[in-house]
Protein backbone atom coordinates (compact mmCIF):
# COMPACT_ATOMS: atom_id res chain seq x y z
CA UNK A 1 0.00 0.00 0.00
CA UNK A 2 1.19 3.51 -0.77
CA UNK A 3 1.68 5.95 2.06
CA UNK A 4 1.05 8.90 -0.24
CA UNK A 5 -1.36 8.34 -3.11
CA UNK A 6 -1.89 11.02 -5.74
CA UNK A 7 -4.26 10.16 -8.56
CA UNK A 8 -5.16 12.22 -11.61
CA UNK A 9 -4.42 15.45 -9.76
CA UNK A 10 -5.24 18.65 -11.59
CA UNK A 11 -4.68 22.15 -10.34
CA UNK A 12 -5.32 25.48 -12.02
CA UNK A 13 -4.73 29.06 -11.00
CA UNK A 14 -7.55 30.87 -12.72
CA UNK A 15 -7.45 29.71 -16.31
CA UNK A 16 -3.87 28.44 -16.25
CA UNK A 17 -3.60 24.74 -15.58
CA UNK A 18 -0.45 24.22 -13.54
CA UNK A 19 -0.79 20.51 -12.77
CA UNK A 20 -2.24 18.56 -15.65
CA UNK A 21 -2.94 15.13 -14.25
CA UNK A 22 -0.40 13.86 -11.76
CA UNK A 23 -0.24 10.24 -10.65
CA UNK A 24 2.31 9.56 -7.96
CA UNK A 25 2.39 6.84 -5.34
CA UNK A 26 4.97 6.91 -2.57
CA UNK A 27 5.64 3.92 -0.35
CA UNK A 28 6.64 4.18 3.25
CA UNK A 29 10.34 4.84 3.59
CA UNK A 30 10.77 6.10 0.04
CA UNK A 31 12.75 9.28 -0.52
CA UNK A 32 11.53 11.14 -3.58
CA UNK A 33 13.27 14.05 -5.26
CA UNK A 34 11.11 16.31 -7.39
CA UNK A 35 13.21 18.05 -9.99
CA UNK A 36 12.37 20.23 -12.95
CA UNK A 37 12.59 23.69 -14.38
CA UNK A 38 11.26 26.74 -12.58
CA UNK A 39 7.51 26.92 -13.04
CA UNK A 40 7.08 23.23 -13.82
CA UNK A 41 4.77 22.82 -10.82
CA UNK A 42 6.98 21.18 -8.19
CA UNK A 43 6.01 23.46 -5.32
CA UNK A 44 2.38 23.40 -6.34
CA UNK A 45 2.36 19.61 -6.28
CA UNK A 46 3.93 19.55 -2.84
CA UNK A 47 1.48 22.14 -1.51
CA UNK A 48 -1.49 20.21 -2.85
CA UNK A 49 -0.44 17.13 -0.89
CA UNK A 50 -1.07 18.78 2.48
CA UNK A 51 -3.95 20.93 1.33
CA UNK A 52 -2.23 24.31 1.23
CA UNK A 53 -3.62 24.60 -2.29
CA UNK A 54 -7.12 23.62 -3.28
CA UNK A 55 -7.13 21.03 -6.02
CA UNK A 56 -9.42 21.10 -9.03
CA UNK A 57 -9.60 17.42 -9.81
CA UNK A 58 -8.24 14.07 -8.72
CA UNK A 59 -7.61 12.56 -5.32
CA UNK A 60 -4.87 12.64 -2.70
CA UNK A 61 -4.49 10.61 0.43
CA UNK A 62 -1.75 10.22 3.01
CA UNK A 63 -1.76 7.16 5.26
CA UNK A 64 -5.40 6.64 4.47
CA UNK A 65 -6.44 10.22 5.24
CA UNK A 66 -8.19 11.71 2.24
CA UNK A 67 -7.62 15.30 1.18
CA UNK A 68 -11.03 16.83 1.80
CA UNK A 69 -11.36 20.55 2.13
CA UNK A 70 -12.74 21.05 5.61
CA UNK A 71 -10.93 21.75 8.84
CA UNK A 72 -11.44 18.33 10.37
CA UNK A 73 -10.17 16.36 7.39
CA UNK A 74 -7.34 18.78 6.73
CA UNK A 75 -6.17 18.47 10.31
CA UNK A 76 -6.24 14.68 10.11
CA UNK A 77 -4.26 14.77 6.88
CA UNK A 78 -1.74 17.31 8.16
CA UNK A 79 -1.07 15.20 11.22
CA UNK A 80 0.18 12.53 8.82
CA UNK A 81 2.41 14.76 6.74
CA UNK A 82 4.61 17.63 7.83
CA UNK A 83 6.12 20.35 5.69
CA UNK A 84 9.40 22.27 5.65
CA UNK A 85 9.52 25.53 3.75
CA UNK A 86 12.21 27.35 1.87
CA UNK A 87 11.80 30.40 4.15
CA UNK A 88 11.74 28.37 7.43
CA UNK A 89 8.62 30.23 8.62
CA UNK A 90 9.44 29.94 12.30
CA UNK A 91 7.14 31.87 14.62
CA UNK A 92 9.26 34.94 15.42
CA UNK A 93 7.50 35.68 18.70
CA UNK A 94 8.38 32.28 20.16
CA UNK A 95 11.67 30.69 21.15
CA UNK A 96 12.99 27.66 19.33
CA UNK A 97 11.62 25.45 22.09
CA UNK A 98 8.21 27.14 22.01
CA UNK A 99 8.14 26.84 18.22
CA UNK A 100 8.50 23.10 18.58
CA UNK A 101 6.01 22.91 21.46
CA UNK A 102 3.16 25.04 20.16
CA UNK A 103 1.38 22.70 17.77
CA UNK A 104 1.99 19.72 20.04
CA UNK A 105 0.03 21.48 22.77
CA UNK A 106 -2.59 23.15 20.61
CA UNK A 107 -3.22 20.46 18.02
CA UNK A 108 -2.22 17.25 19.77
CA UNK A 109 -3.30 18.49 23.23
CA UNK A 110 -0.08 17.19 24.74
CA UNK A 111 0.49 18.26 28.34
CA UNK A 112 3.18 20.90 28.64
CA UNK A 113 5.75 18.63 30.31
CA UNK A 114 5.45 16.10 27.48
CA UNK A 115 5.67 18.85 24.87
CA UNK A 116 8.82 20.19 26.49
CA UNK A 117 10.38 16.74 26.61
CA UNK A 118 9.52 16.11 22.97
CA UNK A 119 10.84 19.55 21.97
CA UNK A 120 14.14 18.88 23.73
CA UNK A 121 14.41 15.49 22.08
CA UNK A 122 13.72 16.88 18.60
CA UNK A 123 16.03 19.88 18.99
CA UNK A 124 18.68 17.45 20.15
CA UNK A 125 18.05 15.32 17.08
CA UNK A 126 18.79 18.26 14.77
CA UNK A 127 21.84 19.22 16.84
CA UNK A 128 20.37 22.27 18.58
CA UNK A 129 19.84 21.16 22.16
CA UNK A 130 21.53 24.34 23.40
CA UNK A 131 19.18 26.65 21.47
CA UNK A 132 15.93 25.87 23.26
CA UNK A 133 15.54 29.40 24.59
CA UNK A 134 16.83 31.30 21.56
CA UNK A 135 14.49 33.37 19.44
CA UNK A 136 14.53 32.77 15.67
CA UNK A 137 16.25 36.10 15.01
CA UNK A 138 19.12 34.97 17.22
CA UNK A 139 19.73 31.91 15.04
CA UNK A 140 21.49 31.48 11.72
CA UNK A 141 19.46 30.44 8.68
CA UNK A 142 20.71 26.89 8.93
CA UNK A 143 19.80 26.72 12.61
CA UNK A 144 16.36 28.17 11.90
CA UNK A 145 15.73 25.56 9.25
CA UNK A 146 16.78 22.82 11.63
CA UNK A 147 14.34 24.16 14.23
CA UNK A 148 11.67 24.06 11.55
CA UNK A 149 12.51 20.41 10.92
CA UNK A 150 12.35 19.69 14.65
CA UNK A 151 9.00 21.44 14.81
CA UNK A 152 7.59 19.26 12.06
CA UNK A 153 9.08 16.08 13.54
CA UNK A 154 7.59 16.77 16.97
CA UNK A 155 4.16 16.14 15.47
CA UNK A 156 5.34 12.62 14.58
CA UNK A 157 4.28 12.69 10.95
CA UNK A 158 4.49 9.67 8.66
CA UNK A 159 6.02 11.73 5.88
CA UNK A 160 7.69 15.08 5.32
CA UNK A 161 7.37 17.45 2.38
CA UNK A 162 10.44 19.62 1.80
CA UNK A 163 10.32 22.53 -0.64
CA UNK A 164 13.86 23.68 -1.51
CA UNK A 165 14.81 23.68 2.13
CA UNK A 166 18.35 24.91 1.48
CA UNK A 167 17.68 27.48 -1.25
CA UNK A 168 17.42 30.43 1.13
CA UNK A 169 20.64 29.54 2.95
CA UNK A 170 24.13 30.91 2.60
CA UNK A 171 26.29 28.25 0.91
CA UNK A 172 28.25 27.45 4.06
CA UNK A 173 25.03 26.60 5.92
CA UNK A 174 23.61 24.20 3.34
CA UNK A 175 25.54 21.17 4.51
CA UNK A 176 24.26 21.18 8.10
CA UNK A 177 20.64 21.11 6.92
CA UNK A 178 21.26 18.51 4.25
CA UNK A 179 22.93 16.34 6.89
CA UNK A 180 19.75 16.42 8.98
CA UNK A 181 17.67 15.47 5.95
CA UNK A 182 20.13 12.71 5.14
CA UNK A 183 19.81 11.36 8.69
CA UNK A 184 16.03 11.40 8.42
CA UNK A 185 16.19 9.45 5.19
CA UNK A 186 18.56 6.94 6.77
CA UNK A 187 16.15 6.48 9.69
CA UNK A 188 13.44 5.54 7.22
CA UNK A 189 11.39 8.74 7.14
CA UNK A 190 9.29 9.06 4.01
CA UNK A 191 10.37 12.22 2.21
CA UNK A 192 9.14 14.08 -0.83
CA UNK A 193 11.50 16.91 -1.58
CA UNK A 194 11.84 19.56 -4.21
CA UNK A 195 15.52 20.16 -4.63
CA UNK A 196 18.09 21.74 -6.87
CA UNK A 197 20.89 19.86 -5.10
CA UNK A 198 21.38 17.23 -7.77
CA UNK A 199 24.32 15.54 -6.07
CA UNK A 200 22.27 15.21 -2.92
CA UNK A 201 19.29 13.82 -4.85
CA UNK A 202 21.49 11.28 -6.56
CA UNK A 203 22.98 10.26 -3.26
CA UNK A 204 20.01 10.09 -0.94
CA UNK A 205 16.89 9.53 -2.99
CA UNK A 206 15.30 6.24 -3.91
CA UNK A 207 13.40 7.78 -6.80
CA UNK A 208 13.75 10.94 -8.84
CA UNK A 209 10.67 12.48 -10.41
CA UNK A 210 11.23 14.93 -13.25
CA UNK A 211 8.41 17.39 -13.77
CA UNK A 212 7.87 19.29 -16.97
CA UNK A 213 5.01 21.67 -17.78
CA UNK A 214 2.71 20.37 -15.08
CA UNK A 215 3.26 16.69 -15.77
CA UNK A 216 5.53 13.96 -14.49
CA UNK A 217 7.67 13.67 -17.56
CA UNK A 218 10.04 10.97 -16.46
CA UNK A 219 10.87 9.17 -13.24
CA UNK A 220 13.00 6.38 -11.92
CA UNK A 221 15.91 5.51 -9.66
CA UNK A 222 18.59 8.20 -9.57
CA UNK A 223 21.16 6.21 -11.59
CA UNK A 224 18.70 5.82 -14.42
CA UNK A 225 17.39 9.36 -14.37
CA UNK A 226 20.78 10.99 -14.16
CA UNK A 227 22.86 8.56 -16.25
CA UNK A 228 20.38 7.44 -18.81
CA UNK A 229 17.67 10.05 -19.31
CA UNK A 230 15.04 8.93 -21.82
CA UNK A 231 13.52 12.22 -22.93
CA UNK A 232 15.18 15.21 -24.57
CA UNK A 233 13.61 17.51 -21.94
CA UNK A 234 15.27 15.66 -19.07
CA UNK A 235 18.54 15.43 -21.00
CA UNK A 236 18.55 19.17 -21.51
CA UNK A 237 17.54 19.80 -17.90
CA UNK A 238 20.37 17.68 -16.57
CA UNK A 239 22.82 19.23 -19.01
CA UNK A 240 21.59 22.61 -17.89
CA UNK A 241 22.17 22.02 -14.20
CA UNK A 242 25.38 20.06 -14.68
CA UNK B 1 -19.96 92.21 33.96
CA UNK B 2 -17.09 91.47 36.22
CA UNK B 3 -13.56 91.22 34.88
CA UNK B 4 -12.33 87.75 34.00
CA UNK B 5 -8.62 87.54 34.67
CA UNK B 6 -6.01 85.34 33.02
CA UNK B 7 -6.00 82.96 35.98
CA UNK B 8 -9.77 82.51 35.67
CA UNK B 9 -9.52 81.81 31.98
CA UNK B 10 -6.81 79.26 32.53
CA UNK B 11 -8.64 77.62 35.39
CA UNK B 12 -11.89 77.32 33.43
CA UNK B 13 -10.08 75.90 30.43
CA UNK B 14 -8.27 73.34 32.53
CA UNK B 15 -11.56 72.23 34.10
CA UNK B 16 -13.12 71.88 30.66
CA UNK B 17 -10.06 70.04 29.41
CA UNK B 18 -11.01 67.37 31.95
CA UNK B 19 -14.08 66.69 29.79
CA UNK B 20 -11.92 66.54 26.69
CA UNK B 21 -9.85 63.87 28.41
CA UNK B 22 -12.93 61.97 29.60
CA UNK B 23 -14.55 62.05 26.17
CA UNK B 24 -11.27 61.00 24.54
CA UNK B 25 -10.93 58.06 26.90
CA UNK B 26 -14.53 56.97 26.40
CA UNK B 27 -14.17 57.22 22.64
CA UNK B 28 -10.87 55.39 22.56
CA UNK B 29 -11.80 52.60 24.95
CA UNK B 30 -15.32 52.22 23.58
CA UNK B 31 -14.11 52.45 20.01
CA UNK B 32 -11.33 49.99 20.78
CA UNK B 33 -13.72 47.41 22.23
CA UNK B 34 -16.16 47.81 19.35
CA UNK B 35 -13.19 47.75 16.99
CA UNK B 36 -12.05 44.36 18.30
CA UNK B 37 -15.49 42.88 17.72
CA UNK B 38 -15.66 44.40 14.24
CA UNK B 39 -12.11 43.24 13.48
CA UNK B 40 -13.07 39.61 14.01
CA UNK B 41 -16.02 40.09 11.70
CA UNK B 42 -13.82 41.88 9.16
CA UNK B 43 -11.17 39.15 8.97
CA UNK B 44 -13.45 36.22 9.77
CA UNK B 45 -14.79 33.51 7.53
CA UNK B 46 -18.38 34.76 7.23
CA UNK B 47 -18.44 36.71 3.99
CA UNK B 48 -21.57 38.81 4.58
CA UNK B 49 -20.21 39.94 7.94
CA UNK B 50 -16.98 40.98 6.24
CA UNK B 51 -18.96 43.03 3.74
CA UNK B 52 -21.11 44.68 6.40
CA UNK B 53 -18.05 45.79 8.38
CA UNK B 54 -16.30 46.96 5.23
CA UNK B 55 -19.27 49.16 4.35
CA UNK B 56 -19.39 50.41 7.94
CA UNK B 57 -15.75 51.46 7.89
CA UNK B 58 -16.05 53.07 4.48
CA UNK B 59 -19.10 55.09 5.50
CA UNK B 60 -17.47 56.35 8.70
CA UNK B 61 -14.12 57.03 7.06
CA UNK B 62 -15.72 58.60 4.01
CA UNK B 63 -17.90 61.17 5.77
CA UNK B 64 -16.81 64.07 7.98
CA UNK B 65 -16.89 63.42 11.70
CA UNK B 66 -18.89 66.62 12.06
CA UNK B 67 -21.71 65.17 9.94
CA UNK B 68 -21.68 62.03 12.06
CA UNK B 69 -22.04 64.19 15.15
CA UNK B 70 -24.91 66.14 13.61
CA UNK B 71 -26.66 62.95 12.59
CA UNK B 72 -26.25 61.45 16.04
CA UNK B 73 -27.47 64.65 17.69
CA UNK B 74 -30.31 65.72 15.41
CA UNK B 75 -31.14 62.34 13.87
CA UNK B 76 -31.93 60.69 17.15
CA UNK B 77 -33.80 63.81 18.11
CA UNK B 78 -36.05 63.34 15.09
CA UNK B 79 -36.97 59.90 16.36
CA UNK B 80 -38.33 61.58 19.44
CA UNK B 81 -35.34 60.58 21.54
CA UNK B 82 -33.99 63.50 23.47
CA UNK B 83 -30.24 63.18 23.17
CA UNK B 84 -28.00 65.21 25.41
CA UNK B 85 -24.86 66.47 23.59
CA UNK B 86 -22.66 64.22 25.72
CA UNK B 87 -24.47 61.07 24.58
CA UNK B 88 -24.46 62.10 20.92
CA UNK B 89 -20.78 63.05 21.18
CA UNK B 90 -19.80 59.79 22.86
CA UNK B 91 -21.79 57.62 20.48
CA UNK B 92 -20.53 59.27 17.32
CA UNK B 93 -16.92 59.30 18.47
CA UNK B 94 -17.01 55.65 19.52
CA UNK B 95 -18.41 54.62 16.15
CA UNK B 96 -15.91 56.82 14.30
CA UNK B 97 -12.93 55.57 16.33
CA UNK B 98 -13.95 51.95 15.85
CA UNK B 99 -14.12 52.41 12.08
CA UNK B 100 -10.54 53.65 11.94
CA UNK B 101 -9.12 51.18 14.43
CA UNK B 102 -10.64 48.24 12.53
CA UNK B 103 -8.83 49.28 9.39
CA UNK B 104 -5.55 49.93 11.22
CA UNK B 105 -5.72 46.54 12.90
CA UNK B 106 -6.82 44.71 9.78
CA UNK B 107 -3.74 46.13 8.09
CA UNK B 108 -1.60 44.74 10.91
CA UNK B 109 -3.15 41.28 10.56
CA UNK B 110 -2.61 41.23 6.81
CA UNK B 111 0.97 42.42 7.31
CA UNK B 112 1.80 39.07 8.90
CA UNK B 113 3.72 37.01 6.36
CA UNK B 114 1.83 34.38 4.41
CA UNK B 115 4.44 31.86 5.54
CA UNK B 116 3.16 32.17 9.12
CA UNK B 117 -0.28 31.05 7.98
CA UNK B 118 1.16 28.24 5.92
CA UNK B 119 3.51 26.96 8.61
CA UNK B 120 0.80 26.93 11.26
CA UNK B 121 -1.68 25.32 8.86
CA UNK B 122 0.81 22.64 7.91
CA UNK B 123 1.14 21.80 11.61
CA UNK B 124 -2.58 21.09 11.74
CA UNK B 125 -3.84 24.25 13.41
CA UNK B 126 -7.37 25.41 12.69
CA UNK B 127 -8.16 28.99 11.69
CA UNK B 128 -9.03 29.99 15.23
CA UNK B 129 -5.87 28.37 16.62
CA UNK B 130 -3.72 30.07 13.99
CA UNK B 131 -5.26 33.42 14.85
CA UNK B 132 -4.94 32.97 18.57
CA UNK B 133 -1.42 31.59 18.80
CA UNK B 134 0.41 32.79 15.70
CA UNK B 135 -1.20 35.70 13.86
CA UNK B 136 -2.79 37.92 16.50
CA UNK B 137 0.18 37.99 18.91
CA UNK B 138 2.38 39.23 16.08
CA UNK B 139 -0.26 41.61 14.72
CA UNK B 140 -0.85 43.00 18.20
CA UNK B 141 2.79 43.89 18.56
CA UNK B 142 2.98 45.83 15.32
CA UNK B 143 -0.40 47.49 15.94
CA UNK B 144 0.71 49.37 19.06
CA UNK B 145 2.50 52.32 17.40
CA UNK B 146 -0.23 53.15 14.86
CA UNK B 147 -2.92 52.68 17.50
CA UNK B 148 -1.24 55.07 19.91
CA UNK B 149 -0.68 57.41 16.99
CA UNK B 150 -4.38 57.33 16.15
CA UNK B 151 -5.30 58.26 19.72
CA UNK B 152 -4.01 61.75 18.84
CA UNK B 153 -6.69 61.98 16.16
CA UNK B 154 -9.31 61.01 18.72
CA UNK B 155 -8.25 63.75 21.12
CA UNK B 156 -8.35 66.34 18.35
CA UNK B 157 -11.63 64.89 17.06
CA UNK B 158 -13.34 65.68 20.35
CA UNK B 159 -13.01 69.39 19.52
CA UNK B 160 -15.83 69.04 17.00
CA UNK B 161 -18.28 68.05 19.71
CA UNK B 162 -18.24 71.70 20.82
CA UNK B 163 -20.42 72.43 17.81
CA UNK B 164 -23.29 70.32 19.12
CA UNK B 165 -22.89 71.97 22.49
CA UNK B 166 -20.79 69.53 24.48
CA UNK B 167 -18.71 71.59 26.86
CA UNK B 168 -15.16 70.43 26.50
CA UNK B 169 -12.11 72.64 26.14
CA UNK B 170 -12.94 74.08 22.71
CA UNK B 171 -16.51 74.95 23.71
CA UNK B 172 -15.27 76.49 26.95
CA UNK B 173 -12.78 78.46 24.88
CA UNK B 174 -15.54 79.81 22.63
CA UNK B 175 -17.60 80.90 25.62
CA UNK B 176 -14.60 82.53 27.28
CA UNK B 177 -13.49 84.25 24.10
CA UNK B 178 -16.91 85.82 23.74
CA UNK B 179 -17.03 86.88 27.36
CA UNK B 180 -13.53 88.32 27.57
CA UNK B 181 -13.00 89.70 24.06
CA UNK B 182 -9.57 88.07 24.17
CA UNK B 183 -9.98 85.35 21.54
CA UNK B 184 -6.26 85.17 20.73
CA UNK B 185 -5.21 84.54 24.32
CA UNK B 186 -8.03 82.10 24.93
CA UNK B 187 -7.61 80.05 21.76
CA UNK B 188 -3.85 80.16 22.23
CA UNK B 189 -4.32 78.53 25.59
CA UNK B 190 -6.80 76.01 24.12
CA UNK B 191 -4.29 75.05 21.46
CA UNK B 192 -1.58 74.74 24.09
CA UNK B 193 -3.77 72.39 26.11
CA UNK B 194 -4.38 70.18 23.06
CA UNK B 195 -0.67 70.16 22.39
CA UNK B 196 0.10 69.15 25.98
CA UNK B 197 -2.42 66.30 25.66
CA UNK B 198 -1.33 65.12 22.20
CA UNK B 199 2.41 65.59 22.14
CA UNK B 200 3.25 62.83 24.64
CA UNK B 201 1.02 60.50 22.64
CA UNK B 202 2.67 61.16 19.31
CA UNK B 203 6.07 61.08 20.96
CA UNK B 204 5.43 57.66 22.46
CA UNK B 205 4.00 56.39 19.17
CA UNK B 206 7.26 57.39 17.48
CA UNK B 207 9.34 55.85 20.25
CA UNK B 208 7.38 52.59 20.07
CA UNK B 209 7.85 52.47 16.33
CA UNK B 210 11.60 52.98 16.66
CA UNK B 211 11.79 50.29 19.31
CA UNK B 212 9.88 47.90 17.08
CA UNK B 213 12.20 48.49 14.14
CA UNK B 214 15.14 47.63 16.33
CA UNK B 215 13.68 44.42 17.69
CA UNK B 216 12.45 43.28 14.27
CA UNK B 217 15.80 42.20 13.03
CA UNK B 218 14.88 39.45 10.58
N1 LIG C 1 -0.58 31.58 -6.25
C1 LIG C 1 -0.39 31.48 -7.59
N2 LIG C 1 -1.20 32.15 -8.44
C2 LIG C 1 -1.05 32.04 -9.77
N3 LIG C 1 -0.11 31.29 -10.36
C3 LIG C 1 0.72 30.60 -9.58
C4 LIG C 1 0.63 30.65 -8.15
N4 LIG C 1 1.59 29.87 -7.63
C5 LIG C 1 2.24 29.34 -8.69
N5 LIG C 1 1.73 29.78 -9.85
C6 LIG C 1 2.18 29.37 -11.21
O1 LIG C 1 2.16 27.98 -11.29
C7 LIG C 1 3.26 27.49 -12.02
C8 LIG C 1 3.98 26.47 -11.18
O2 LIG C 1 4.55 27.10 -10.07
P1 LIG C 1 5.40 26.33 -8.98
O3 LIG C 1 5.69 27.30 -7.91
O4 LIG C 1 4.71 25.07 -8.61
O5 LIG C 1 6.71 26.00 -9.79
P2 LIG C 1 8.04 25.33 -9.28
O6 LIG C 1 8.27 24.14 -10.13
O7 LIG C 1 7.99 25.14 -7.82
O8 LIG C 1 9.10 26.44 -9.67
P3 LIG C 1 10.42 26.93 -8.87
O9 LIG C 1 11.51 25.98 -9.21
O10 LIG C 1 10.68 28.29 -9.43
O11 LIG C 1 10.08 26.98 -7.42
C9 LIG C 1 4.10 28.69 -12.37
O12 LIG C 1 3.83 29.02 -13.70
C10 LIG C 1 3.63 29.77 -11.46
O13 LIG C 1 3.70 31.02 -12.08
MG1 LIG D 1 8.97 26.07 -6.16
Amino acid sequence: MSLIAIDALKKSYGKTEVLKGIDLHVKQGEVIALIGKSGSGKSTLLRCINGLEQINDGAISVAGEQLINDELHLRALRLKVGMIFQQFNLFPHKTAGQNVMLAQQVVKKRPKADAVAMARKMLDRVGLSDKFDSYPDQLSGGQQQRVAIARALAMEPMALLCDEVTSALDPELVAEVLQVVRDLAAEGMTLVMVTHEMAFARDVCSRVVFMHQGRIHESGPPEQVFNNPQTPELRSFIGMTG
Amino acid sequence: MSQIGFADILWNLIMAAGWTVVLSLISFVGGGLLGIVLLFARIGKVSWLRVVVKIYTEVFQGTPLLMQLFLAFFGLGLLGIDVPPSLAAGTALILWTAAFLVEIWRGCVSAIAKGQWEASASLGMTYVEQMRHVILPQAFKISIPPTVGFSVQVVKGTALTSIIGFVEVTKAGTVLANATFQPFTVYGLVALIYFILCYPLSLSAKALERKMNVTHRH
